[in-house]
């Protein structure tokens, strides 16, 4: 069901190192990325100030009143004394307040500019098994969904592969999500982490389908919608066990003993651990499945979506299992469920104890992020987590918390400075800095607006 | 899984009652709130008072009627019922009579399904009136239907009494179903260009222009004492369109890019008929000018964009700089889940372009009233106006605004605390029917959705997980699909 893809084996003088070398990117570590050439390249040598602003580090009090420095591309120093160096370039910030930048943990951006022009779509693909793809691969630099989302504040997004969408594929293993600064001029500039996590779209246990020839919800028998989950749940154990077959072979070291395979060799660091499964999945039942198979992968789990994520909180905190919630503006399938169920959902999690964030899944939408996480406040999560929801959570939840999240010395220097709170509508966001520098707030919407505010 | 669809839908009445019934003794005070009138001003530490689901006062220092129900609403915020001039709710299966190009004879009326869920999932939101449109899949849709969010009530006693009709027209891509094409067999239909959509349109106002006359030929022959005539033979589909031309029908009409706004309007003006509101106008900031001169009005999407090509020079500024130029704007969510926060969605236009909290508050309230030829009584607080009331417990344009009771007529049709304490009972209730239901034997044990029935596939594309092939896309995404 899958294709191998053959390689010249002459090209493969020393297969293992061949693989190894191959994987090097799948598997950088946060401290690796930074030591990348393009920190050098771009950020050496300058000095940034923010100057007299309240600072909500979120790593401990606020800071009412202080300086922000910045150099090559790091925090060097934040708080109300602060020394600002002679050769920074400094902004005067009193008045305005400066936060993490939001961290979109899961969306599209830069895989897909309209949707339904299926020309400007590439976040799918076909076949149910594409551990190989990696969504860096494929971000538009120049994409005018970074700039207009940047405008919001979001400074960093993991951008996903899907599946779906009209008369989308229904892959299974999607391929690999990349986290990206929104600034640069080039991929390489923008490039945080190349491979963040691999995106599983779990089977849906669903009685009820929708099909695109008829346009309309077709019903099936349970006993036959069970059999094709459980049919597809066997697929992905057998790909996985294949994909085993492949480590072993490749660690016995032997060229002989394999052909070299892109989508096995992608899955060499999930089976080792290094790097995590984002399963995609809603009903309960589905998430049991999920960290049921995970289990005996003994592979890491984060769970994306995650609708039902109540109904099984205890599987989820017994098994430490952090949630990439989808958008709390969202309805339930179940006319049952509270109509407040995914405003509350953060809150409840949070209650419970499990390690959650909250993203857009969109493209168009994820300017609402904030708005996202600000609904989860209004029913009930308290106001430091809801912007933890969107800046130092999913940075935890992907391992980068050692570089984004929070406001403090070493940290990536992506600031976003306010004239309030961030999770409020009316707020602006004036000012950007982006992987160490002044990043522009403008955007095609700013520049329709002010050509078409001027037009006579 | 937990999800027992055909249960669900048995047990769904039990579950989600209306919470009328304690509010009947007809008078009805609320007192010390912040009340935004919309038309009239902030008034502090106010109080409304409700007779018969009138409101009969406004005002400080109200005195509560004997035998009146008094509600203390310190500390919070009250608005007029939130009017959304772009809904697919409360409809029976699809929204578009997509085989023919000019579907003006079928109306959602018919097809009203009170019992849907997102009737109370809007209502929770502050909706008290929404606007329920046919489809866009044709440059001439279907008859539209006003209803107010009488949760509880029958398709019927949705209706909001005495609107003016209203019929949907559409242009662009969902019309000429570029972004669909029929399943093998079926053949596409004409038009499938925006030259097409509009031949469609034109031939449509020849054909009734023309049954027009034979029919005011026939009445002046009748009116002018003449026997036994054979009237003309009645045309359900051209009908419509006359009451348009006579101005007894107004115009919503679904559209995006600058250009096709202006071609409607032009061909309007040429067969004498007035185009009421453009639906999503996102194109609408680049020719406010023109919109403004001919009187039309704009109801549009606070920030959707690049969903689809007609969409991607949509900007966030567009209902303030429409505003800004003379266009009476509203905002819609053309989704049900957009409705529930459609205060949110009002306030940011102080953040895009500048509006006034007061000019915020109208592009929901009284702006889509006057859209609809609602507004002598609903969209603001104002003594005689309907009692059609949210009570927020914060500044509704606020993201951290919860709103708390929602009143239609004077009648409380959504409580959060009733709602909130109803909720252990209700999943006892459900447990115990599933039991029930499981001892019977006849269980179906189906682990799908809650939503019995054919569903219009709409706002599940919001729902969806990334990549759920189960789920279709965003509604506005799709061209045969339910909505726009």
């Amino acid at each position: 069901m899958h294709r191998a893809e053959f390689f010249n084996r002459k090209f493969l003088a020393a297969a293992a190192a061949a693989a190894a070398l191959a994987l090097a990117p799948a598997v950088v570590s946060p401290s690796a990325a930074q030591e990348k050439p393009r920190a050098k390249a771009h950020q050496a040598g300058k000095t940034y100030a923010i100057r007299g602003v309240k600072i909500v580090t979120l790593a401990g009090p606020d800071v009412a009143k202080g300086n922000i420095v910045i150099r090559d591309g790091r925090i060097v120093d934040v708080g109300p004394d602060a020394a600002i160096p002679p050769d920074a370039q400094v902004l005067d910030a009193s008045g305005l307040e400066a936060y993490p930048g939001m961290f979109d943990s899961v969306d599209q951006i830069g895989l897909e500019e309209v949707s339904a022009v299926a020309a400007t779509v590439d976040s799918r693909e076909l076949g149910e098994f594409n551990p190989q793809l990696q969504a860096a691969t494929a971000v538009l630099p120049a994409s005018e969904h970074i700039p207009v989302s940047r405008a919001a504040g979001i400074t960093h997004v993991l951008t996903s592969p899907t599946t779906g969408g009209f008369g989308g594929s229904s892959g299974l293993i999607l391929g690999q999500a990349s986290v990206i600064n929104l600034a640069g001029w080039t991929l390489d500039q923008m490039l945080v982490r190349r491979s963040a996590a691999m995106v599983v779209n779990w089977p849906d246990f669903n009685t009820r389908s929708f099909d695109f020839s008829t346009f309309s919800f077709k019903e099936r028998p349970f006993a036959e919608a069970k059999k094709e989950y459980d049919k597809k749940v066997q697929e992905l154990a057998d790909f996985f066990e294949e994909a085993r077959h492949y480590q072993q072979a490749v660690a016995k070291g032997s060229a002989q003993n394999y052909v070299r395979d892109l989508k096995f060799e992608a899955m060499i660091p999930v089976l080792e651990g290094k790097l995590p499964l984002l399963i995609l999945a809603d009903r309960a039942r589905e998430i049991r499945g999920a960290v049921e198979f995970c289990d005996k992968q003994k592979v890491r789990m984060i769970l994306g979506s995650g609708a039902d994520s109540m109904k099984v909180v205890d599987l989820l905190k017994a098994k430490r299992i952090p949630v990439i919630l989808g958008p709390t503006m969202r309805l339930s399938d179940n006319e049952d469920d509270p109509y407040d169920k995914f405003y509350t959902l953060p809150g409840d999690l949070q209650k419970a104890g499990i390690r959650f964030a909250i993203a857009s899944y969109d493209v168009q939408f994820v300017r609402r992020l904030p708005q996202q996480a600000g609904n989860a406040v209004a029913y009930g999560l308290s106001h430091e987590d809801g912007l933890k929801a969107i800046t130092l959570y999913p940075a935890q939840i992907l391992g980068l918390d050692k570089d984004f999240g929070t406001l403090e010395k070493g940290k990536i220097a992506n600031i976003m400075i306010t004239n309030g709170d961030p999770l409020e509508l009316r707020t602006e966001v004036k000012y950007l800095y982006i992987d160490g520098k002044p990043a522009s707030t403008d955007n095609k919407h700013k520049e329709l607006y002010e050509k078409y505010s001027k037009r006579p | 899984m937990n999800k027992l669809p055909l249960l669900a839908v048995l047990a769904a009445a039990a579950l989600l009652a209306p919470v009328c019934a304690a509010q009947d003794s007809g008078v009805t005070l609320i007192k010390d709130a912040t009340i935004l009138t919309v038309t009239k001003g902030t008034i502090e530490h106010g109080s409304i008072l409700i007779k018969d689901g009138k409101i009969a006062r406004v005002g400080k220092d109200i005195k509560a009627p004997e035998g009146a129900t008094v509600i203390d609403a310190t500390g919070m915020y009250i608005m007029p019922g939130i009017i959304d001039c772009h809904s697919h709710i409360a409809v029976e299966g699809s929204v578009n009579e997509g085989s023919v190009a000019v579907s003006s004879m079928v109306g959602v009326g018919d097809v009203l399904n009170p019992d849907d869920i997102d009737i109370y999932r809007d209502l929770a939101g502050g909706v008290t009136v929404a606007h329920v449109l046919h489809g866009s899949a044709n440059p001439i849709g279907g008859q539209n239907q006003l209803i107010k969010l009488r949760w509880g009530k029958t398709a019927e006693e949705l209706k909001f009494q005495g609107a003016p009709l209203s019929i949907k027209f559409a242009l662009g891509e969902n019309p000429k179903r570029n972004n669909f094409r029929p399943p093998p067999g079926v053949p596409q239909r004409y038009p499938e260009s925006r030259m097409g959509v509009m031949d469609v349109i034109r031939q449509a106002f020849v054909d009734a222009r023309e049954y027009k006359k034979t029919w005011d030929e026939y009445n002046r022959r009748v009116a002018a004492g003449e026997k036994n005539l054979i009237p003309p033979r009645r045309d359900l589909r051209l009908e419509p369109l006359v009451e348009v031309l006579e101005g007894k029908r107004w115009v919503h009409a679904h559209c995006y890019r600058a250009d096709e706004m202006m071609q409607l309007i032009l061909l309007a003006e040429e067969f004498g008929f007035h185009v009421r509101t453009l639906q999503h106008v996102l194109e609408g900031y680049r020719v406010a000018e023109e919109i403004a001169a001919h009187g039309v009005g704009g109801s549009t999407f606070s920030d959707w964009w690049a969903y689809k090509m007609e969409a991607y020079e949509a900007i966030p500024y567009n209902a303030a700089l429409m505003t800004r130029r003379g266009v009476l704007v509203s905002i819609n969510s053309d989704d049900a889940n957009e409705a529930r926060h459609l205060n949110q969605e009002a306030a940011k236009t102080m953040k895009y372009g500048g509006l006034t909290e007061t000019e915020a508050l109208k592009l929901i309230t009284i702006n889509p009233a006057i859209q609809l030829g609602v507004d002598k009584r609903v969209g603001s607080i104002e003594t005689g106006k309907d009692a059609d009331l949210v009570i927020y417990n914060h500044d509704p344009l606020s993201v951290y605004a919860v709103a708390q009771k929602v009143f239609i007529d004077g009648h409380l049709y959504f409580d959060r605390g009733k709602d909130l304490a109803m909720r252990a009972e209700n999943e006892k209730e459900r447990k115990a029917l599933i039991e029930k239901e499981k001892k019977s034997g006849e269980s179906e044990k189906k682990p799908g959705e809650g939503k019995g029935g054919e569903k219009k596939p709409g706002p599940a594309g919001k729902d969806a997980k990334p990549g759920d092939p189960a789920k279709p896309p965003r509604v506005d995404v799709m061209t045969l699909g339910a909505s726009n």
